[in-house]
């Protein structure tokens, strides 16, 4: 099963409103820096970079290293201008890649 | 501790039974006593939850369902709970349906007596004997992804029910078995659980405050190792900590444990997807 992430996005806001839009990613934020059982160095493996557009403009940027922990969760505000979708995406460093939407309807 | 009940369920037999039957009962009764005689423990105060060792900022990462790490294997467990799995073709939901309704109420009663095969089973037991009888798709290892996930998810249900595992005649075996690996002690420290989780509960071991060692939050995300686990994993790094032999994760030996201590969390709620340090 690929990268499992839940996100909190609003599903509703009026405009001009500033939200709270929170991501937690089920992954193992590999430090590098571990040994395995048998003493051998254990490859690092973190989600190196993620983002979060909204209505294709990017309004969020991580970038992460070993001093995250594993599942992070994060939290950052956005003003609520117009209705749209909020895409994340993210890659770790073995290449992999996950995705996740949400839709958010702004009123007055 | 022998419930009332147990010896309650004994007088509701039939009033037909014959003499020797009579005589039976009569005297199981007063092995029952005696039973609770030696098992006299000091009376214990209503059990506290190791929710309320655990320091402010535990607590509260525990009561956010959106920052509880823990839920990120509930909602892993909810997609599982739907995708069909072995050469059956079935889902969990193609016969229990809903979770949320079927599954309410069904952790707090665990472990219990498979009705077939007459083994003591938890909740990881149950979903790997369904995968094995029912979807023909083989056990799942203990402490995988999948089965972590799918036990949270199922013990999830229960959430905010009290436990009330029942002590009854089917069970009472694996229940004295638990009950003696809790006294018993063991490994190079010859500790048995009692020292610390019912003698010392409350105080200091190093910078940890000793728990009473229920079960109720299981499986817990456990900060200490950055992932989910189960009652069986943190049950290992017990006999660990005392330097004693560790059972296999699943084991007749800690499925008993499991019983006894449930038995011992009667009436507290359960806490699916715990957070511990």
């Amino acid at each position: 099963m690929s990268m499992l992430a839940r996100i909190q996005v609003p599903a509703q806001a009026r405009r001009g409103d500033i939200i709270p839009i929170r991501i937690a990613i089920q992954h193992p934020m590999e430090t590098g820096y571990r040994p395995d059982n048998f003493g051998r160095r254990i490859t690092k493996n973190v989600i190196n970079t993620l983002t979060c557009r909204y209505n294709g403009v990017e309004v969020f940027r991580a970038e992460m290293g070993s001093g995250v922990s594993a599942n992070p969760q994060l939290q950052f505000y956005v003003r609520a201008d117009s209705s749209g979708e909020f895409v994340f995406d993210w890659v770790d460093d073995s290449g992999e890649r996950g995705s996740e939407r949400a839709a958010l309807a702004v009123s007055g | 501790m022998i419930p009332a009940n147990a010896a309650a369920n004994a007088l509701r037999w039939p009033s037909a039974v014959d003499c020797g039957v009579r005589k039976l009962l009569v005297s199981f009764c007063g092995l029952l006593l005696a039973v609770n005689a030696v098992a006299a423990e000091p009376p214990r105060p209503q059990p506290k939850s190791g929710l309320s060792y655990a320091g402010a900022d535990v607590r509260a990462l525990q009561a956010d369902d959106f920052g509880n790490p823990g839920m990120l294997w509930v909602a892993r467990g909810e997609k599982l709970w739907n995708i069909p799995t072995g050469r059956s073709g079935k889902s969990c939901a193609s016969c229990h349906r809903e979770a949320p309704a079927s599954m309410k109420g069904v952790a707090a009663r665990y472990p219990r007596i498979d009705a077939g095969d007459k083994t003591l089973l938890n909740i990881e037991g149950r979903i790997n004997q369904c995968r094995e009888r029912h979807q023909e798709a083989g056990a799942l290892a203990y402490e995988s992804e999948e089965l972590l996930a799918l036990t949270a998810y199922a013990a999830h249900q229960s959430r905010h029910l009290p436990v009330q595992a029942e002590i009854n005649e089917a069970n009472r075996a694996h229940f004295e078995r638990g009950r003696e690996t809790y006294y018993r002690r063991q490994g190079q420290m010859n500790l048995a659980c009692t020292h610390c989780h019912e003698r010392n509960a409350g105080r200091k071991l190093l910078a940890d405050t000793i728990s009473e060692g229920h079960g109720n939050a299981y499986p817990v995300y456990r900060l200490e190792w950055q992932s989910a686990g189960s009652l069986h994993r943190r049950l290992r790094a017990c006999y660990f900590g005392v330097r004693a032999e560790q059972p296999a994760a699943g084991s007749a030996e800690l499925v008993d444990l499991e019983l006894y201590l449930a038995s011992r969390a009667r009436g507290l709620p359960v806490e699916t997807p715990g957070v511990r340090r």
